[in-house]
């Protein structure tokens, strides 16, 4: 029996951190990496969802239908940042309250706009995987929970490559760093933050996606993710990819320890918890780089 | 100045108008104006869900207001959206009675909005139907407060007794309770472990989690191991999907012969929909479903309006939950207004309290509390349900009524996993 346990509460709690990573990944690039605290991705995750219902309903797998929507999403995460761009940075008036006023607004916004089109109900996806799972010895992984955890390190390992190999997602990392110096090199760094924004906004939809598979959403639910979102992200190290992954699955499985051997109802405080042990002892997070 | 006697008289005469006038005035506009009946929806937020019980009340005011009104007056509905929170409630109560001069209030959607509610017509001594309130009166005792769910007497206990009066009938001994942790679930948990006691059952297993937990494979593992005979759970609509998606993952154990109880969602046709198949075997509560001892021309009339402005709103397709509550709440109002002669709060709820109601859903009587004094939550069991299509939970047989006896429609099928199919 406590081995049963142990052995599931560990595969349990690496999917569930896998699933958290995809969440948070979205934030881990606008927050970490460009510094602005876009408390809406959750609210773009969930719009996500939404659209990968609706391609369900039409009888689309939702990955498909979430890989479909990349680019509406790109497209929208550009025009979010335009706007940003010339509501603050323009003016130089982007401090974080200002932001924090704006995004907290366009998350209501996306609520409401969700709500008024899609109607109060729950919104979820017919798969034939669902309700079934990957037995392997006293291991049982529920496919509901192991596809949606196959796409964060899809996800993160694209993201990597692409930001450690290719001249716009270096210049992505470097904006953070130095605004000025990436314009003296002719770049211009807002075409590099909007890009950025964009990236974020496309990975919004993947982990609708897999929030989808997982469960019935509502307009509401990126509330519930938020401070889950944002402790991974900082927990990783703020912008650190594969830290988002090991952050997102230290998590996962500890609130899952804490869920099979102690309280379910401890396991929501695992993750501060670990935060704020990890920022006492290592302020710049497990995977951030020391400045 | 001389005043003559008649002189004396004129002007005592005209004072004496002049000081009647804006009284006669405001009788006679009073007795014109409509009657307000006023509430707070959540709208918008995460009970938004919960505002298809707006559309239940506008058709019994549409009915009301077609049949003359109310003492000859018209009903009007003043409404706010309290947008699923409890910082809003007392606000818009204040206004409600202080500025809008409602006569009737309504109470917010459940016991965790009401509750601030809840002293507020206490100390202003205001009538109000409960809505899905329960136990919200046992704190503060108002005997103006009237509950438009049949939650039945000493609710909090009560409420989901039949599942346990299933249990027994069934044989078993053994129960596990699981509950979200939040107030309804909290306080059905507790009186379902107090009902436990009570009828002498073993409590084996009790465990709470967090609200919108999305994996329950641990505590299902742990619930197994302890090989209980019914399962008590007291969940809301994301962990009941959730859970009910756990049990085909992980499964539940052969021992158990009875699971659900007080799980909120699978009321809901959005869920209903979703989980299709998988809801087979569960008992559950409800308040209204179509089986041939419970439905009647009036409530499929009812629900047949109600889906023809619900379904291009987006709102729950079905509308068995929580629309049928609103429009009783609407009965109970006119009951009292009629019976009484007034829309005064005390004149109200002593004839509530002596007179029995008749409603779309059966004949209310009530206690000190305001409670119904006859329990007429329904314990249902899914039976034969074939795939994602809601419409066949129109179907008589799909829901099928094990408690109250007098509603009864079918029996159980056990054990669980025969229920199932499995």
């Amino acid at each position: 029996m406590f081995l049963d346990q142990f052995v599931n509460a560990i595969g349990t709690g690496v999917m569930l951190g896998s699933i958290y990573a995809a969440l948070a990944l979205g934030l881990a690039v606008t927050f970490g990496l460009l510094h602005i605290p876009n408390i809406a991705h959750p609210a773009f995750v969930i719009a996500g969802a939404y659209v990968v219902a609706v391609g369900n309903a039409y009888g689309l797998d939702p990955l498909l239908v979430a890989v479909i929507a990349l680019v509406p999403f790109y497209v929208a995460g550009l025009a979010f940042y335009e706007f940003y761009a010339r509501l603050f940075e323009r003016r130089g008036s982007a401090d974080t309250m200002n932001a924090l006023t704006l995004f907290f607004g366009v998350s209501l916004v996306v609520e409401t706009a969700l709500l008024i089109k899609f109607g109060t109900n729950q919104q979820s996806v017919s798969v034939a995987y669902v309700g079934q799972s990957l037995n392997i010895g006293l291991l049982s992984l529920p496919y509901r929970l192991l596809v949606p955890a196959m796409l964060a390190p899809v996800m993160v390992l694209i993201l990597w490559l692409y930001l450690r190999y290719t001249h716009s997602g270096i210049a992505i990392r470097a904006v953070a760093h130095d605004e000025r110096a990436l314009s003296v090199s002719g770049i211009d760094p807002r075409w590099i933050k909007r890009h950025a924004f964009g990236i974020a906004a496309a990975t919004a939809v993947v982990a609708g996606a897999a929030l989808i598979i997982i469960g019935p959403v509502d307009p509401f639910g990126g509330r519930l993710m938020i401070g889950r979102a944002f402790a991974v992200v900082v927990l990783a190290g703020m912008g650190s990819l594969p830290g988002t992954i090991a952050a997102g699955i230290l998590i996962g499985v500890s609130e899952s320890l804490v869920s099979a051997f102690a309280s379910p109802s401890w396991a929501p405080a695992v993750a501060f918890s670990i935060l704020l042990a990890t920022l006492a002892l290592r302020p710049e997070g497990l995977f951030g780089a020391r400045r | 100045m001389d005043v003559s006697r008649r002189k004396f008289g004129k002007l005592a005469g005209l004072a004496s108008l002049a000081v009647a006038a804006p009284a006669i005035w405001t009788s006679g506009r009073a007795q014109s104006r409509p009657i307000r009946i006023g509430g707070s929806f959540s709208m918008t937020g995460p009970l938004s869900a919960t505002k298809a019980g707006l559309v239940g009340l506008q058709i019994w005011r549409d009915d009301v207001n077609a049949k003359g009104g109310l003492l000859g007056r018209q009903v009007e509905l003043v409404t706010y959206d309290d947008q699923s929170s409890v910082a809003q409630i007392p606000s818009i109560y204040s206004k409600l009675v202080d500025i809008d001069k409602v006569d009737i209030l309504l109470s917010p959607y459940g016991a965790v909005l009401s509750a601030p509610v809840m002293p507020f017509i206490k100390q202003r001594n205001r009538f109000m139907a409960g809505m899905f309130t329960l136990a919200s009166n046992d704190g503060v005792k108002s005997e103006r407060f009237f509950q438009a769910c049949p939650w039945g007497p000493d609710g909090k206990v009560n409420w989901a007794r039949g599942f346990f009066d299933i249990a027994k009938a069934s044989g078993c001994k053994r129960i596990a309770v699981l509950n979200a942790d939040v107030e309804f679930a909290k306080v059905s948990a507790a009186g379902g472990k107090a009902a436990i006691q009570e009828m002498g059952l073993e409590l084996v297993f009790e465990q709470s989690y967090p609200p919108n937990n999305s994996d329950f494979s641990a505590i299902l593992r742990n619930l197994r191991a302890t090989t209980p005979d019914a399962v008590f759970i007291c969940s809301y609509p994301p962990d009941s999907t959730a859970l009910i998606r756990g049990l085909s993952e992980v499964g539940i154990g052969d021992s158990v012969k009875l699971f659900g109880g007080g799980m909120v969602g699978p009321q809901y046709a959005a869920n209903l929909q979703a989980l299709g198949a998988a809801l087979n075997g569960i008992v559950n509560f409800n308040l209204f479903v179509p089986e041939p001892t419970m439905t009647n021309a009036a409530v499929n009339s009812f629900l047949t309006r109600y889906r023809a402005i619900a379904v291009p709103e987006k709102l729950d397709a079905l509308g068995f939950y929580i629309p049928p509550s609103y429009y009783v709440a609407g009965e109970m109002i006119a009951a009292a207004v009629d019976g009484s002669g007034s829309t005064e709060s005390a004149a109200m709820a002593t004839w509530l309290h002596a007179n029995p109601v008749r409603t779309r859903v059966g004949t209310a009587t009530f206690n000190d509390l305001g409670d119904w004094t006859e329990r007429r939550v329904l314990m249902t069991q899914f039976q034969g349900v074939k795939g994602n299509d809601v419409d066949q939970f129109l179907q008589a047989g799909r829901q099928v009524i094990l408690n109250p006896p007098a509603l009864k429609s079918g029996d159980l099928i056990q054990p669980f996993m025969k229920a199932r199919g499995a």
